[in-house]
């Protein structure tokens, strides 16, 4: 957890600058985007997963609470993006420290039902409230502009993402090596001995998870500009899941795996576009082989091989 | 005024009457022991003063303020601290920050502070990092401070969880069973420990079936048997009441 992990930074934001003069071309600049957007989020999940040791199987409704806040209160209400986008983390940190107290009364099996339950919720209500959301068929998002300055072309959104992710990195190492960080690892290692030397548990429960549903709907918010569209999709369960499998197979409790996991997930359903029909298939093959072989997830088993923290 | 006064303490557990209508008081800055059979209560004693459980009836005060029903970490606070008879580690991380997660109430625990590396909260970071590492070598675990904690042996286990409670600056420390498990040498260690830790000011209680550290190390004695109070007093007094002997050794008295 020491000066090595902060190493990790520089590779990263080395990678970020040189990639976008490596990408053929704007397929690849689209996936390199959408790579790193999932990598925030998932930085966000894993703090909450694989630190503090709570699961959300909801996440995807916060990312829809950003999503649908950037696309409806700009349309309906002539809103600032920046000002719509402050809302929606606003109000998925609202919603989040609501439900957050009562479910983290609950453990295991209940707090993963609890959250499954409330990342529906939230989806049936983006495909229902048609007036406002467009339906099932979704809405058109406004562009966003930056100081005055449109973001049009992948290559600004581009920049703008690798920015977002590389001082998410930072803070989620500066988060994880902090005291209120080593609560939450703590509450993790054992409960009771927490309690013991005074970490309020619920409390820190409740704040991990009220900041990684902003993350996600802070991110929601991105991907709704980004993509200019949003739909139910967007906060649908599948995507939860989704978000939970880049966290696991990249590695629980890992700055780095949040981002292998991230990456390799949302690159994998392209590369298996060859097999035609039978990707998913595929595509659960690969996830049960990492989960029989890398248990930890990839990162730490990798960081564990050469003998490194990660 | 004594520093924990505890008056008709009982818990029921469904009709289990754990601890039933236990009294007594522990002076500041001497090491109390709680002694009896297995299942006498002892464990269930302590996890009722430190929070773990709410009593059913009676009272307890600290310092004259009732702290029965408080939380644990309301508990610590006041600067009550304790170890565990099954260890509680956090296998998860070294065991430097176990330590330091001993020192979390003494700390600035912003959440923004630390996302963005606060300069005030790196530098008290890295003074503790310090004050943990003086604690690891009060307890005898200099060696292990790069170590993370689910390398170590179960003895060293058991003294990490006294440098985390340490840790706290408590008043008053609860160290359940702190030799179970040890062998001979490493009892011995331990015994130095404790009498090292209640030389430093702390107020000790003591849940341990070692008589000899018992007898050796306690200013009085809580004798426990199916949760009842069986006798109380210096090691002298309690080791010559038939009672005593008589639930230790069977025979009638």
């Amino acid at each position: 957890m020491q000066k090595n992990a902060y190493f990790g930074l520089f590779i990263v934001v080395a990678v970020l600058l040189v990639l976008p003069w490596l990408m053929p071309n704007s397929f690849y600049m689209d996936l390199a985007i959408r790579m790193a957007i999932n990598a925030i989020i998932v930085l966000g999940l894993n703090l909450l997963i694989g630190f503090a040791g709570q699961i959300s199987l909801g996440h995807a409704g916060f990312l829809g609470i950003g999503a649908y806040a950037s696309a409806a209160l700009p349309t309906h209400f002539g809103w600032h993006p920046l000002l719509a986008m402050g809302a929606g983390a606003l109000a998925a940190a609202a919603l989040a420290g609501l439900v957050a107290r009562p479910i983290f009364k609950l453990k295991g099996n209940y707090l993963a039902m609890a959250t499954l339950g409330l990342g529906i919720i939230i989806s049936i209500a983006a495909r229902n409230e048609a007036a406002w959301t467009g339906g099932p068929d979704g809405m058109p998002v406004p562009a966003m502009a930056l100081l005055g300055l449109e973001l049009s072309s992948d290559r600004h959104w581009y920049w703008v993402v690798a920015l977002l992710l590389a001082v998410s990195v930072w803070a989620s190492l500066n988060l994880i090596d902090s005291p209120f960080g080593r609560a939450l690892r703590a509450l993790h290692g054992s409960e009771v001995a927490s309690r013991v030397v005074g970490v309020d548990v619920v409390r820190y429960k409740v704040a991990i998870f009220v900041l990684s549903a902003v993350f996600a709907s802070l991110m929601g918010s991105v991907t709704a500009h980004y993509v200019g569209f949003v739909t139910p999709g967007f906060a649908d369960f599948f995507h939860s899941i989704e978000l939970v499998t880049m966290v696991v197979v990249g590695g629980m409790a890992s700055v780095y795996g949040s981002l292998v996991g991230a990456v390799l997930l949302t690159a994998l359903p392209q590369a298996l576009a060859t097999f035609e029909g039978w990707e998913t298939v595929v595509f659960g093959a690969i996830l049960m082989l990492c989960m029989i072989f890398l248990p930890k997830g990839l990162v730490p088993t990798l960081a564990a091989k050469f003998g490194k923290g990660g | 005024m004594a520093l924990l006064d505890v008056k008709d303490l009982s818990i029921h557990f469904g009709g289990v009457k754990a601890v039933q209508n236990v009294s007594f008081q522990i002076d500041a800055g001497i090491v109390y022991s709680v002694i009896g059979p297995n299942g006498a209560g002892k464990t269930t004693l302590f996890n009722l003063i430190t929070g773990v459980y709410r009593p059913t009836t009676g009272e307890i005060r600290l310092d004259g303020e009732a702290i029965h029903g408080k939380s644990p970490d309301e508990l610590a606070r006041r600067g009550v601290a304790r170890t565990f008879q099954n260890l509680q580690i956090c296998m998860n991380m070294t065991a430097l920050e176990n330590v330091m997660v001993g020192a979390h109430l003494r700390l600035d625990r912003n959440l923004f502070k630390a996302a963005l590396r606060w300069p005030s909260l790196r530098a008290r970071d890295r003074e503790l990092r310090e004050e943990a590492a003086e604690l690891m070598r009060f307890v005898g675990l200099a060696s292990y401070q790069g170590a993370r904690a689910d390398s170590m042996s179960y003895g060293a286990l058991k003294r990490l969880e006294i440098a985390r409670a340490l840790a706290m600056k408590p008043r008053l420390i609860f160290l359940d069973e702190p030799a179970a498990g040890l062998n001979p040498k490493e009892t011995i260690e331990v015994d130095e420990l404790v009498r090292k830790v209640a030389d430093a000011g702390v107020t000790v209680v003591l849940v341990e079936h070692d008589m000899k550290m018992v007898m050796n190390l306690s200013d009085r004695i809580l004798v426990l048997d199916y949760g009842k109070k069986l006798a109380e007093g210096t090691g002298a007094q309690v080791r010559n009441n038939p009672d005593v002997i008589a639930a230790y050794l069977g025979a009638h008295a």
